[in-house]
Protein backbone atom coordinates (compact mmCIF):
# COMPACT_ATOMS: atom_id res chain seq x y z
CA UNK A 1 0.00 0.00 0.00
CA UNK A 2 1.30 3.25 -0.97
CA UNK A 3 1.66 6.85 1.32
CA UNK A 4 -0.15 9.28 0.35
CA UNK A 5 1.10 11.32 -3.49
CA UNK A 6 0.73 14.55 -2.77
CA UNK A 7 -2.29 15.83 -5.15
CA UNK A 8 -0.02 18.00 -7.64
CA UNK A 9 3.56 18.25 -8.21
CA UNK A 10 3.70 20.49 -11.80
CA UNK A 11 2.78 23.87 -12.09
CA UNK A 12 3.39 26.76 -9.31
CA UNK A 13 5.20 24.02 -6.84
CA UNK A 14 7.82 22.06 -10.14
CA UNK A 15 10.61 23.47 -8.73
CA UNK A 16 9.90 22.34 -5.04
CA UNK A 17 9.40 18.80 -6.14
CA UNK A 18 12.57 18.88 -8.62
CA UNK A 19 14.51 20.42 -6.11
CA UNK A 20 13.44 17.32 -3.97
CA UNK A 21 14.25 15.04 -7.07
CA UNK A 22 17.73 16.63 -7.04
CA UNK A 23 18.42 16.56 -3.17
CA UNK A 24 17.90 20.20 -2.78
CA UNK A 25 14.98 22.07 -0.89
CA UNK A 26 14.01 24.99 -2.64
CA UNK A 27 11.92 27.72 -1.21
CA UNK A 28 10.44 30.89 -2.68
CA UNK A 29 12.48 33.91 -2.05
CA UNK A 30 11.07 37.31 -2.88
CA UNK A 31 13.56 39.60 -4.49
CA UNK A 32 11.85 42.74 -3.96
CA UNK A 33 11.49 42.16 0.11
CA UNK A 34 13.59 39.60 1.36
CA UNK A 35 10.57 37.78 2.71
CA UNK A 36 11.69 33.55 2.30
CA UNK A 37 7.90 31.68 2.05
CA UNK A 38 6.36 28.22 2.12
CA UNK A 39 4.14 26.78 1.15
CA UNK A 40 4.36 28.02 -2.72
CA UNK A 41 2.24 30.82 -4.39
CA UNK A 42 2.32 33.45 -7.13
CA UNK A 43 2.88 36.08 -5.08
CA UNK A 44 5.16 37.33 -2.49
CA UNK A 45 2.41 37.55 0.89
CA UNK A 46 4.50 39.83 2.74
CA UNK A 47 4.79 42.76 0.14
CA UNK A 48 2.59 41.43 -2.68
CA UNK A 49 5.21 41.65 -5.31
CA UNK A 50 4.42 38.85 -8.05
CA UNK A 51 6.19 35.92 -9.37
CA UNK A 52 8.85 35.54 -5.96
CA UNK A 53 12.16 33.41 -7.08
CA UNK A 54 12.96 29.75 -6.26
CA UNK A 55 16.14 29.12 -3.95
CA UNK A 56 18.26 26.16 -2.74
CA UNK A 57 17.57 26.57 1.26
CA UNK A 58 20.48 25.94 3.56
CA UNK A 59 18.11 22.62 4.89
CA UNK A 60 18.76 23.45 8.53
CA UNK A 61 15.94 23.91 11.06
CA UNK A 62 14.84 23.56 14.38
CA UNK A 63 11.85 21.45 15.51
CA UNK A 64 9.35 24.01 16.37
CA UNK A 65 6.85 20.70 18.12
CA UNK A 66 6.40 16.97 17.23
CA UNK A 67 4.27 13.92 18.02
CA UNK A 68 4.94 10.43 17.83
CA UNK A 69 2.24 9.12 16.13
CA UNK A 70 1.08 5.66 18.05
CA UNK A 71 -2.01 4.71 15.92
CA UNK A 72 -1.19 5.51 12.57
CA UNK A 73 -2.99 6.59 9.98
CA UNK A 74 -3.39 3.51 7.50
CA UNK A 75 -1.38 0.75 6.95
CA UNK A 76 1.03 2.25 4.57
CA UNK A 77 1.94 4.47 7.80
CA UNK A 78 3.71 2.20 9.96
CA UNK A 79 3.76 3.27 13.78
CA UNK A 80 5.31 4.90 15.46
CA UNK A 81 6.70 7.49 13.31
CA UNK A 82 7.53 10.78 14.36
CA UNK A 83 5.51 13.93 12.89
CA UNK A 84 7.24 17.17 13.08
CA UNK A 85 6.88 21.21 12.39
CA UNK A 86 10.28 22.57 11.19
CA UNK A 87 11.39 26.01 11.79
CA UNK A 88 13.46 26.48 8.39
CA UNK A 89 16.88 28.75 9.54
CA UNK A 90 15.03 31.00 6.45
CA UNK A 91 12.07 31.56 8.48
CA UNK A 92 9.01 29.61 6.79
CA UNK A 93 7.87 26.57 8.89
CA UNK A 94 7.03 23.22 7.17
CA UNK A 95 5.40 19.84 8.52
CA UNK A 96 7.32 17.11 8.11
CA UNK A 97 8.51 13.56 9.50
CA UNK A 98 11.78 13.33 11.62
CA UNK A 99 14.09 9.98 10.97
CA UNK A 100 16.82 7.79 11.23
CA UNK A 101 16.45 8.27 15.52
CA UNK A 102 14.44 6.65 18.79
CA UNK A 103 11.26 8.94 18.98
CA UNK A 104 12.35 9.66 22.54
CA UNK A 105 15.42 11.32 21.12
CA UNK A 106 12.96 14.08 19.68
CA UNK A 107 12.85 17.32 21.28
CA UNK A 108 11.11 20.71 20.79
CA UNK A 109 14.18 23.37 19.73
CA UNK A 110 16.31 20.45 18.60
CA UNK A 111 18.29 21.34 15.12
CA UNK A 112 17.52 19.06 12.54
CA UNK A 113 18.99 18.87 8.61
CA UNK A 114 16.99 18.02 5.62
CA UNK A 115 17.11 14.85 3.54
CA UNK A 116 15.49 13.39 1.17
CA UNK A 117 13.09 10.47 1.10
CA UNK A 118 11.44 8.70 -2.09
CA UNK A 119 8.04 8.78 -1.80
CA UNK A 120 7.11 6.70 -5.04
CA UNK A 121 8.83 5.85 -8.18
CA UNK A 122 9.76 9.64 -9.78
CA UNK A 123 8.97 11.47 -6.41
CA UNK A 124 11.16 12.51 -3.26
CA UNK A 125 10.09 14.42 0.19
CA UNK A 126 12.17 16.21 2.30
CA UNK A 127 12.04 14.58 5.94
CA UNK A 128 14.49 15.43 8.99
CA UNK A 129 17.28 14.27 10.46
CA UNK A 130 18.61 15.40 14.71
CA UNK A 131 21.44 17.05 13.79
CA UNK A 132 24.38 14.67 15.74
CA UNK A 133 26.40 17.88 16.15
CA UNK A 134 24.35 18.87 19.21
CA UNK A 135 22.90 21.92 17.55
CA UNK A 136 26.18 23.55 16.41
CA UNK A 137 25.16 25.71 12.91
CA UNK B 1 -25.67 49.29 14.90
CA UNK B 2 -25.40 45.67 17.90
CA UNK B 3 -26.05 42.48 17.75
CA UNK B 4 -25.96 42.74 21.51
CA UNK B 5 -29.51 41.03 22.75
CA UNK B 6 -31.03 41.52 19.34
CA UNK B 7 -31.67 37.92 19.19
CA UNK B 8 -32.48 34.63 21.41
CA UNK B 9 -32.48 31.27 21.38
CA UNK B 10 -36.29 30.11 22.12
CA UNK B 11 -35.70 25.86 20.88
CA UNK B 12 -33.51 23.88 21.23
CA UNK B 13 -33.52 19.94 20.52
CA UNK B 14 -31.08 16.93 21.05
CA UNK B 15 -31.97 13.91 18.60
CA UNK B 16 -30.54 10.25 20.94
CA UNK B 17 -26.92 10.26 20.50
CA UNK B 18 -23.84 8.15 20.48
CA UNK B 19 -24.40 5.19 18.79
CA UNK B 20 -27.85 5.37 16.83
CA UNK B 21 -27.62 2.95 14.05
CA UNK B 22 -30.16 2.92 11.15
CA UNK B 23 -30.97 5.95 10.77
CA UNK B 24 -29.85 8.30 8.56
CA UNK B 25 -28.07 11.93 8.85
CA UNK B 26 -30.60 13.17 6.80
CA UNK B 27 -33.22 11.63 9.22
CA UNK B 28 -31.69 12.78 12.19
CA UNK B 29 -31.24 16.53 10.85
CA UNK B 30 -35.09 16.63 10.16
CA UNK B 31 -35.99 15.07 13.57
CA UNK B 32 -33.84 17.32 15.65
CA UNK B 33 -35.08 20.42 13.22
CA UNK B 34 -38.67 19.34 14.03
CA UNK B 35 -37.98 19.24 17.51
CA UNK B 36 -36.50 22.25 18.08
CA UNK B 37 -39.68 23.93 16.59
CA UNK B 38 -41.75 22.33 18.57
CA UNK B 39 -39.64 23.27 21.88
CA UNK B 40 -40.46 26.87 20.48
CA UNK B 41 -44.14 26.49 20.68
CA UNK B 42 -44.12 27.53 16.97
CA UNK B 43 -44.89 26.03 13.42
CA UNK B 44 -42.44 24.65 10.89
CA UNK B 45 -44.31 27.42 8.49
CA UNK B 46 -42.88 30.23 11.07
CA UNK B 47 -39.43 29.51 9.91
CA UNK B 48 -38.27 31.45 7.41
CA UNK B 49 -34.51 30.75 7.45
CA UNK B 50 -32.41 27.26 8.06
CA UNK B 51 -28.90 26.92 8.09
CA UNK B 52 -27.28 23.49 8.09
CA UNK B 53 -23.54 21.75 7.76
CA UNK B 54 -23.12 19.15 5.13
CA UNK B 55 -23.05 15.36 6.42
CA UNK B 56 -19.89 13.35 5.86
CA UNK B 57 -21.66 10.18 6.34
CA UNK B 58 -24.36 11.10 3.68
CA UNK B 59 -23.04 13.98 1.44
CA UNK B 60 -25.80 16.56 0.10
CA UNK B 61 -23.97 18.98 -2.76
CA UNK B 62 -26.87 21.63 -1.81
CA UNK B 63 -27.27 20.50 1.95
CA UNK B 64 -29.80 23.16 3.76
CA UNK B 65 -32.12 23.10 -0.16
CA UNK B 66 -32.17 19.37 0.05
CA UNK B 67 -33.08 19.84 3.79
CA UNK B 68 -36.20 22.78 3.13
CA UNK B 69 -37.30 20.58 0.82
CA UNK B 70 -37.23 17.51 2.71
CA UNK B 71 -39.29 19.18 5.23
CA UNK B 72 -41.74 21.42 2.53
CA UNK B 73 -40.22 24.13 4.24
CA UNK B 74 -39.93 27.02 2.03
CA UNK B 75 -37.63 29.77 3.23
CA UNK B 76 -36.02 33.17 2.81
CA UNK B 77 -32.20 32.28 3.67
CA UNK B 78 -31.38 28.90 2.97
CA UNK B 79 -27.75 28.15 3.65
CA UNK B 80 -24.96 25.43 3.91
CA UNK B 81 -22.22 26.33 6.16
CA UNK B 82 -18.98 24.98 7.04
CA UNK B 83 -15.90 26.30 9.29
CA UNK B 84 -15.81 22.81 10.93
CA UNK B 85 -16.34 22.69 14.22
CA UNK B 86 -17.00 26.48 14.33
CA UNK B 87 -19.89 26.42 11.97
CA UNK B 88 -22.37 26.48 15.28
CA UNK B 89 -21.07 29.50 16.36
CA UNK B 90 -20.33 31.08 13.48
CA UNK B 91 -23.69 30.36 11.69
CA UNK B 92 -25.42 31.55 14.16
CA UNK B 93 -23.66 34.68 14.39
CA UNK B 94 -24.67 35.59 10.82
CA UNK B 95 -28.55 33.97 11.38
CA UNK B 96 -28.28 36.97 13.89
CA UNK B 97 -27.65 39.77 11.64
CA UNK B 98 -29.77 38.73 9.10
CA UNK B 99 -32.72 38.48 11.52
CA UNK B 100 -31.79 42.11 12.74
CA UNK B 101 -31.18 43.38 9.16
CA UNK B 102 -35.05 42.49 8.62
CA UNK B 103 -34.14 39.93 6.44
CA UNK B 104 -35.54 37.07 8.56
CA UNK B 105 -37.79 36.50 11.82
CA UNK B 106 -36.52 33.05 12.38
CA UNK B 107 -33.86 31.33 11.59
CA UNK B 108 -33.40 27.25 12.39
CA UNK B 109 -29.60 25.83 12.90
CA UNK B 110 -29.59 22.21 12.95
CA UNK B 111 -26.83 20.01 12.51
CA UNK B 112 -26.56 15.99 12.30
CA UNK B 113 -24.15 13.08 11.05
CA UNK B 114 -22.95 9.57 11.64
CA UNK B 115 -19.73 8.99 12.06
CA UNK B 116 -20.33 6.00 14.21
CA UNK B 117 -22.77 4.17 12.47
CA UNK B 118 -22.61 5.79 8.95
CA UNK B 119 -18.67 5.60 7.86
CA UNK B 120 -15.92 2.55 9.20
CA UNK B 121 -13.45 3.65 11.89
CA UNK B 122 -10.70 4.01 8.62
CA UNK B 123 -13.24 6.05 6.35
CA UNK B 124 -14.08 8.26 9.22
CA UNK B 125 -10.41 8.51 9.85
CA UNK B 126 -9.28 9.76 6.91
CA UNK B 127 -11.84 11.99 6.46
CA UNK B 128 -11.36 13.75 9.25
CA UNK B 129 -7.23 13.81 8.35
CA UNK B 130 -7.88 14.95 5.01
CA UNK B 131 -8.26 18.67 6.32
CA UNK B 132 -4.50 18.66 6.25
CA UNK B 133 -2.70 20.28 3.35
CA UNK B 134 -2.66 18.16 0.62
CA UNK B 135 0.31 18.72 -0.96
CA UNK B 136 2.91 19.61 2.33
CA UNK B 137 0.91 17.74 4.81
CA UNK B 138 -1.00 14.80 4.22
CA UNK B 139 1.65 12.96 2.49
CA UNK B 140 3.66 12.90 6.14
CA UNK B 141 0.81 10.56 7.31
CA UNK B 142 -0.48 13.08 10.40
CA UNK B 143 -3.85 11.99 12.04
CA UNK B 144 -6.18 14.19 13.85
CA UNK B 145 -4.84 14.23 17.45
CA UNK B 146 -1.44 14.53 16.09
CA UNK B 147 -2.33 17.84 14.74
CA UNK B 148 -3.67 18.86 18.22
CA UNK B 149 -0.61 16.77 19.90
CA UNK B 150 1.73 19.32 18.25
CA UNK B 151 0.07 22.27 19.46
CA UNK B 152 0.07 19.69 23.59
CA UNK B 153 3.78 19.18 22.79
CA UNK B 154 4.16 22.98 21.98
CA UNK B 155 2.47 23.99 24.94
CA UNK B 156 4.46 21.79 27.40
CA UNK B 157 7.71 22.82 25.85
CA UNK B 158 6.87 26.75 26.36
CA UNK B 159 5.32 26.39 30.06
CA UNK B 160 5.93 23.14 31.43
CA UNK B 161 2.28 21.69 30.81
CA UNK B 162 2.19 18.14 32.14
CA UNK B 163 -0.36 15.44 30.58
CA UNK B 164 -1.74 15.11 33.73
CA UNK B 165 -2.90 18.49 33.58
CA UNK B 166 -4.80 17.57 30.09
CA UNK B 167 -5.98 14.40 31.70
CA UNK B 168 -7.84 16.56 34.02
CA UNK B 169 -9.49 17.85 31.39
CA UNK B 170 -11.10 14.38 30.83
CA UNK B 171 -11.48 13.30 33.85
CA UNK B 172 -13.67 16.72 35.13
CA UNK B 173 -15.65 16.25 31.60
CA UNK B 174 -16.47 12.65 32.90
CA UNK B 175 -17.93 13.64 36.06
CA UNK B 176 -19.87 16.27 33.94
CA UNK B 177 -21.32 13.30 31.80
CA UNK B 178 -22.21 11.16 34.47
CA UNK B 179 -25.05 13.34 35.74
CA UNK B 180 -26.12 13.62 32.05
CA UNK B 181 -28.06 10.51 31.38
CA UNK B 182 -27.78 10.95 27.49
CA UNK B 183 -24.15 10.76 27.55
CA UNK B 184 -22.21 8.27 25.42
CA UNK B 185 -20.03 7.97 28.46
CA UNK B 186 -20.66 7.63 31.99
CA UNK B 187 -18.26 5.81 34.12
CA UNK B 188 -15.79 7.93 36.52
CA UNK B 189 -12.61 8.02 35.24
CA UNK B 190 -9.44 8.97 37.40
CA UNK B 191 -5.98 10.96 35.91
CA UNK B 192 -4.34 7.52 36.19
CA UNK B 193 -6.88 5.88 33.66
CA UNK B 194 -5.83 8.77 31.49
CA UNK B 195 -2.41 8.46 31.59
CA UNK B 196 -2.76 4.43 31.51
CA UNK B 197 -5.03 4.64 28.76
CA UNK B 198 -3.56 3.71 24.81
CA UNK B 199 -1.41 5.65 23.42
CA UNK B 200 -2.57 7.46 19.92
CA UNK B 201 -0.29 10.48 19.28
CA UNK B 202 2.47 11.32 21.94
CA UNK B 203 1.45 12.67 24.40
CA UNK B 204 -2.17 12.38 23.88
CA UNK B 205 -4.12 8.83 24.87
CA UNK B 206 -7.16 7.60 23.74
CA UNK B 207 -9.08 9.26 26.92
CA UNK B 208 -7.74 12.52 26.02
CA UNK B 209 -9.53 12.03 22.35
CA UNK B 210 -13.72 13.09 22.07
CA UNK B 211 -15.70 10.44 20.76
CA UNK B 212 -16.77 8.90 17.43
CA UNK B 213 -20.71 9.51 17.62
CA UNK B 214 -24.13 9.46 15.78
CA UNK B 215 -26.41 12.26 16.63
CA UNK B 216 -27.96 15.87 15.62
CA UNK B 217 -29.25 19.06 17.45
CA UNK B 218 -31.09 21.88 16.40
CA UNK B 219 -31.46 25.62 17.77
CA UNK B 220 -34.05 28.05 16.98
CA UNK B 221 -33.42 31.91 16.89
CA UNK B 222 -35.46 34.68 16.95
CA UNK B 223 -35.71 38.29 17.29
CA UNK B 224 -35.67 39.45 21.05
CA UNK B 225 -38.84 41.20 21.16
CA UNK B 226 -40.81 38.35 19.31
CA UNK B 227 -38.75 35.58 21.97
CA UNK B 228 -41.01 37.38 25.21
CA UNK B 229 -43.95 35.51 23.75
CA UNK B 230 -42.95 32.03 22.98
CA UNK B 231 -43.04 29.12 25.07
CA UNK B 232 -39.79 28.56 26.85
CA UNK B 233 -38.34 32.14 28.56
CA UNK B 234 -35.84 33.16 25.58
CA UNK B 235 -32.17 32.77 26.27
CA UNK B 236 -30.21 35.97 24.94
CA UNK B 237 -27.32 36.18 22.73
CA UNK B 238 -25.21 39.14 24.61
CA UNK B 239 -21.87 38.96 22.67
CA UNK B 240 -20.49 37.12 19.47
CA UNK B 241 -16.79 37.02 17.95
CA UNK B 242 -14.94 35.26 15.52
CA UNK B 243 -11.49 35.16 15.17
CA UNK B 244 -9.67 33.23 12.36
CA UNK B 245 -5.73 32.86 12.46
CA UNK B 246 -4.54 29.56 9.44
CA UNK B 247 -6.31 26.63 8.45
CA UNK B 248 -3.20 24.36 7.72
CA UNK B 249 -1.76 23.67 11.55
CA UNK B 250 2.16 24.53 9.59
CA UNK B 251 1.09 27.76 8.49
CA UNK B 252 -0.47 28.82 12.37
CA UNK B 253 2.07 31.86 13.54
CA UNK B 254 1.70 30.50 17.48
CA UNK B 255 1.21 27.14 18.45
CA UNK B 256 0.40 28.13 21.61
CA UNK B 257 -1.65 30.73 21.53
CA UNK B 258 -5.30 31.07 19.08
CA UNK B 259 -7.53 33.28 17.84
CA UNK B 260 -9.96 32.72 20.44
CA UNK B 261 -8.39 35.55 22.00
CA UNK B 262 -9.85 37.53 19.14
CA UNK B 263 -13.00 36.17 18.99
CA UNK B 264 -13.61 35.85 23.03
CA UNK B 265 -12.47 39.58 23.40
CA UNK B 266 -15.07 40.21 20.67
CA UNK B 267 -17.75 38.69 22.48
CA UNK B 268 -16.93 39.68 26.31
CA UNK B 269 -17.15 43.13 24.71
CA UNK B 270 -20.33 43.28 22.82
CA UNK B 271 -22.35 41.24 25.96
CA UNK B 272 -20.39 43.94 28.68
CA UNK B 273 -19.13 41.11 30.45
CA UNK B 274 -15.89 39.30 31.61
CA UNK B 275 -14.99 35.85 32.26
CA UNK B 276 -16.01 36.21 35.75
CA UNK B 277 -19.49 37.10 34.99
CA UNK B 278 -20.18 33.32 33.65
CA UNK B 279 -21.62 30.91 35.74
CA UNK B 280 -20.25 27.65 33.21
CA UNK B 281 -18.67 27.93 30.16
CA UNK B 282 -19.21 25.42 27.21
CA UNK B 283 -15.55 24.56 25.42
CA UNK B 284 -14.50 22.98 22.28
CA UNK B 285 -13.08 19.68 23.63
CA UNK B 286 -11.94 17.53 20.31
CA UNK B 287 -8.94 16.94 22.48
CA UNK B 288 -8.19 17.35 26.25
CA UNK B 289 -5.47 20.15 25.17
CA UNK B 290 -7.97 22.49 23.50
CA UNK B 291 -9.95 23.13 26.81
CA UNK B 292 -6.54 24.14 28.44
CA UNK B 293 -5.39 26.64 25.29
CA UNK B 294 -8.92 28.05 25.48
CA UNK B 295 -9.25 28.45 29.13
CA UNK B 296 -6.48 30.43 28.28
CA UNK B 297 -7.27 32.54 25.52
CA UNK B 298 -10.40 33.49 26.62
CA UNK B 299 -9.30 35.06 29.69
CA UNK B 300 -10.45 32.69 32.75
CA UNK B 301 -6.41 32.27 33.50
CA UNK B 302 -3.77 34.00 32.38
CA UNK B 303 -1.27 33.11 29.15
CA UNK B 304 0.59 29.63 29.96
CA UNK B 305 -1.32 28.80 33.49
CA UNK B 306 -3.89 26.85 31.89
CA UNK B 307 -1.93 23.43 33.57
CA UNK B 308 -1.84 24.68 36.93
CA UNK B 309 -5.64 26.32 36.41
CA UNK B 310 -6.60 23.02 35.72
CA UNK B 311 -4.93 21.60 38.55
CA UNK B 312 -6.22 23.87 41.24
CA UNK B 313 -9.50 25.06 40.34
CA UNK B 314 -10.41 21.75 37.87
CA UNK B 315 -13.97 22.05 35.70
CA UNK B 316 -15.56 19.37 37.06
CA UNK B 317 -19.81 19.95 38.72
CA UNK B 318 -19.22 22.43 41.36
CA UNK B 319 -15.94 23.56 40.29
CA UNK B 320 -15.73 27.96 39.89
CA UNK B 321 -16.21 27.46 36.49
CA UNK B 322 -17.82 24.10 35.53
CA UNK B 323 -17.12 23.06 31.61
CA UNK B 324 -18.93 21.70 29.50
CA UNK B 325 -21.86 20.50 31.80
CA UNK B 326 -23.38 18.20 29.19
CA UNK B 327 -19.91 15.77 29.19
CA UNK B 328 -18.62 17.40 26.42
CA UNK B 329 -17.51 15.72 22.91
CA UNK B 330 -15.02 13.96 25.10
CA UNK B 331 -17.76 12.19 27.41
CA UNK B 332 -21.19 13.47 25.91
CA UNK B 333 -21.00 12.99 21.81
CA UNK B 334 -19.42 14.07 18.97
CA UNK B 335 -20.40 13.54 15.73
CA UNK B 336 -18.06 15.73 14.05
CA UNK B 337 -19.16 19.14 12.56
CA UNK B 338 -22.82 19.25 14.58
CA UNK B 339 -20.09 18.82 18.05
CA UNK B 340 -20.63 21.97 19.30
CA UNK B 341 -24.06 22.08 18.93
CA UNK B 342 -24.80 20.35 22.14
CA UNK B 343 -23.14 22.59 23.59
CA UNK B 344 -25.37 25.49 22.38
CA UNK B 345 -28.39 23.63 23.64
CA UNK B 346 -26.94 22.42 27.00
CA UNK B 347 -25.91 26.05 27.19
CA UNK B 348 -29.88 27.23 26.87
CA UNK B 349 -30.92 24.05 28.66
CA UNK B 350 -29.14 25.41 31.75
CA UNK B 351 -30.24 28.54 31.23
CA UNK B 352 -33.43 27.65 31.17
CA UNK B 353 -32.92 25.62 34.66
CA UNK B 354 -33.79 22.81 33.21
CA UNK B 355 -30.81 20.68 33.90
CA UNK B 356 -32.08 18.76 36.91
CA UNK B 357 -29.21 16.71 38.69
CA UNK B 358 -26.33 18.63 36.46
CA UNK B 359 -28.45 22.42 36.78
CA UNK B 360 -25.51 25.31 38.04
CA UNK B 361 -27.27 27.02 40.44
CA UNK B 362 -28.69 30.49 39.81
CA UNK B 363 -26.76 30.31 36.01
CA UNK B 364 -28.01 33.69 34.93
CA UNK B 365 -25.00 34.33 31.92
CA UNK B 366 -22.66 31.63 30.53
CA UNK B 367 -20.78 31.05 27.41
CA UNK B 368 -20.14 28.83 24.30
CA UNK B 369 -16.93 28.71 22.32
CA UNK B 370 -16.46 26.52 18.92
CA UNK B 371 -13.13 26.07 16.70
CA UNK B 372 -12.73 24.25 13.41
CA UNK B 373 -10.14 22.82 11.20
CA UNK B 374 -7.10 22.92 13.50
CA UNK B 375 -7.32 25.71 16.21
CA UNK B 376 -8.12 28.31 13.23
CA UNK B 377 -11.58 29.07 13.42
CA UNK B 378 -12.61 30.61 16.76
CA UNK B 379 -16.76 31.53 17.32
CA UNK B 380 -17.74 32.82 21.12
CA UNK B 381 -21.10 33.53 21.83
CA UNK B 382 -21.94 35.08 25.36
CA UNK B 383 -25.60 33.66 26.35
CA UNK B 384 -27.83 35.16 29.32
CA UNK B 385 -31.32 35.38 30.88
CA UNK B 386 -31.34 38.44 30.79
CA UNK B 387 -31.25 41.76 28.22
Amino acid sequence: MERIQPQRIDGLAAPYFAGCREGELRLQHCPSCGHWQFYPRPFCTACGAEAPAWEAASGQGTVASFSVVRRGLSPAYEAPYTVALVDLAEGPRMMSVIIGCEPEAVTVGAPVTVCFEQWSEDLSLPVFRLDETGGVK
Amino acid sequence: MTLRAATALVGAYDTAVGVVPGVTPTELCAEAIRGAVADAGLALGDVDGLITCNAMAQPILYHAEAMAEYLQLFPKLCLSLATGGGTTVTALAHAAAAIQAGEVDTVVLAMADSLRSGLTRDQAMRMQSSTGHPDFEQPYGPTVPAYYALIAQAHMARYGTRPEHFARVAVDTRAHAARNETAQKRDPITVEDVLASRPIADPLRLLDCSLVSDGGSAVVLTRADRARDLARPPVYCLGFGEGHSHEHISQAHDLTASAARESGAAAFAMAGLGPTDLAFAQLYDCFTPTVLVELEDLGFCAKGEGGTYLASEGMGPGARLPVNTHGGMLSHCHPGNPGAMFALTEAVRQLRGDCGERQVAGAEAGLVHAQGGIMSSHATLVLGREV
